[in-house]
């Protein structure tokens, strides 16, 4: 196992999508940087009525590193398809399966250990970088998470969970369609989460209630939302409501429920793709 | 002793085509079998099913007497696909070492000096894939199908993109493998090879077994020619039993005789007598 799964970075590193992706992460991260450091230079400048009580450094940090978890689990998840998209079917078209495959490792230590080398490579890429743009702002705004892992954790958690999807529909798609399909959901997700908010900040029972059904179909959007909400889990009062109606702190799933149901939801995931990919012909 | 391959009454449907029809084969322990048929006759079916890449829809394989497709089976089998492809980022080293690992085998440096030599690839060691032609690519994927020394290796095409020289180089190799006991399912279109090394010779059509046994017994008899100071003579319905009748006749008939051949049917004619002119 320990044999695919260095292979599997070892060709993980060497796809110019891993290049393309840590040069966007660069331009990101610099870009992310020259931003905080405007918008904390210019904070001072903005004036609040008197008789509104909004901490305006608390809440411009909490939606800038909303906003940079958003790019982050976007980058993420580009590393962690195109890591992916093409693990069964694409690379069985290729023939790059057959010659590991007739080896006595076994379909399903194989799958997984391709799993595990997309995931891991994917969720330190994505702690890493959610670590990075924390101390940017941190630095720059003198604003700190009360819980600064914890998030990272979960952002790391939903890229985990597309892995998994995306290893998933390579069994059944070949690479382009697999692509296409999971980018659909990671869409479909983000809309329906945003549709979430609205809903919520608007009272609407109906879109709540299948905005999380959305959110529990596709759980990368609930743990994204439980990233946003330990985010602002500090603030207080009208800070609070006033990032609860943006798209960066309008987190309504949250909690150990998300956590084990995404757990559930990946073993699921895992056995159906083993399953799968056990029973294909190649 | 089990049979190095052995398939009973195999089938495979995949939607409406019925690749395999029931087709009994086996392989015995040092026999170089090939597997010959036009295109959809259903031989790489039958070679991935031996590997465990394709199940089968009724019937069963044994692989050295454990299940096709189980890990026993895996383990002492060397295969190579029709279209393969290794990555490019890799050398011929780091290819065989990872086949090593993947296979358990212990044969460490030594085995991947040895079976780089076997494939003239002695000199392209750290060359990577991406670098090399596809007739070297071609004989790397041999060598890594000989990675822990199996007892059955399947070849799926081996030749196909290999110049004159490289051909030849297989065909040693194959002779060579044979010598030391090693089983092998050759699946070819080129039937010269396959006549030259194969012990026993398949042809597929349509998912069954046409014409099976050695190339000796497939042939028809052709005739008798027999060379004399006038020219060349054949004797279209003569046999090799006749050869000696037929002489005694030219001498008494005051000729000189130079030469005797008997003549029977090549394996190409054999082989197009059986698939009735299909191609595909």
């Amino acid at each position: 196992m320990i044999t695919i799964i260095r292979y599997a970075i070892g060709e993980a590193v060497r796809r110019k999508v891993f290049l393309v992706v840590i040069v966007l992460t660069a331009i990101f991260l610099g870009l992310e940087a020259l931003a905080n450091h405007y918008i904390f230079n210019d904070l001072n400048n903005i004036g609040v009525p008197e008789d509104v009580h909004v901490d305006t450094r608390t809440f411009a940090a909490t939606f800038v590193i909303g906003m940079s978890m958003f790019a982050t689990l976007f980058l993420g998840i580009v590393l962690a398809v195109f890591l992916t998209l093409g693990a069964v079917s694409g690379d069985a078209e290729r023939g790059l399966l057959q010659p590991l495959v007739v080896r006595p490792i076994g379909r399903r230590r194989m799958l997984f250990a391709r799993f595990l080398a997309a995931a891991g490579v994917c969720s330190v890429y994505v702690f890493v970088v959610y670590i990075v743009s924390v101390v940017i702002t941190g630095t720059e705004g003198d604003w700190w998470p009360q819980d600064i892992v914890t998030p990272g954790l979960l952002l790391a958690g939903a890229v985990v969970v597309m892995t998994a999807l995306s290893l998933l529909g390579s069994v059944f798609l070949g690479a382009t369609a697999n692509g296409i399909a999971i980018f659909m959901l990671f869409i479909a997700g983000l809309v329906a989460g945003l549709l979430g908010s609205i809903a919520h900040a608007l009272g609407s029972h109906t879109i709540s209630h299948w905005a999380n059904v959305a959110a529990y179909a596709l759980p990368f959007e609930a743990l994204y939302q439980d990233a946003l909400k330990q985010i602002a889990a500090g603030t207080t009062g009208f800070t609070s409501f006033l990032l609860r109606l943006g798209p960066f702190g309008g987190a309504y799933n949250s909690g150990w429920s998300v956590r084990l149901w995404a757990a559930g939801y990946l073993v699921v995931v895992g056995i159906l793709a083993m399953t799968a990919f056990a029973r294909r012909d190649l | 002793m089990a049979a190095a391959l052995a398939a009973q009454a195999l089938a495979k449907r995949y939607g409406r085509v019925q690749a395999l029809q029931g087709v009994d084969l086996e392989v015995g322990e040092g026999e170089l079998v090939g597997l010959l048929g036009p295109n959809g006759a259903g031989k790489s079916t039958l070679v991935k099913i031996a590997c465990g890449l394709v199940r089968p829809t009724s019937g069963k394989a044994w692989v050295s007497g454990a299940r096709a497709g189980s890990s026993t089976a895996r383990a002492s089998m060397g295969y190579l696909a029709e279209l393969f492809r290794f990555p490019g980022w890799m050398s011929a080293d780091e290819l065989l070492q990872l086949h090593q690992r993947l296979a358990g085998s212990r044969g460490g440096k030594e085995e991947r000096t040895r079976l780089l030599e076997l494939v003239a690839l002695a000199d392209a060691r750290d060359r990577r894939v991406e670098g090399m032609s596809k007739g070297m690519q071609q004989r790397l994927g041999i060598a890594q199908a000989l990675v822990g020394s199996p007892k059955i290796l399947l070849l799926d095409e081996p030749t196909s993109a290999l110049d004159p020289v490289g051909r030849r180089t297989v065909r040693e190799l194959l002779e060579e493998l044979q010598s030391r006991g090693v089983s092998v399912l050759l699946n070819s279109h080129l039937l010269s090879e396959v006549e030259l090394v194969c012990d026993r010779v398949v042809i597929l059509l349509g998912g069954k077994v046409v014409e099976e046994g050695t190339t000796r017994e497939l042939a028809h008899p052709r005739g008798v020619e027999i060379e004399t100071d006038q020219g060349v003579q054949v004797f279209p319905g003569a046999k090799r039993d006749d050869t000696p009748r037929l002489v005694a006749e030219q001498v008494a008939a005051g000729r000189e005789v130079y030469g005797v051949r008997v003549l029977s049917s090549t394996l190409e004619e054999v082989y197009l007598e059986a698939v009735q002119g299909e191609t595909s």
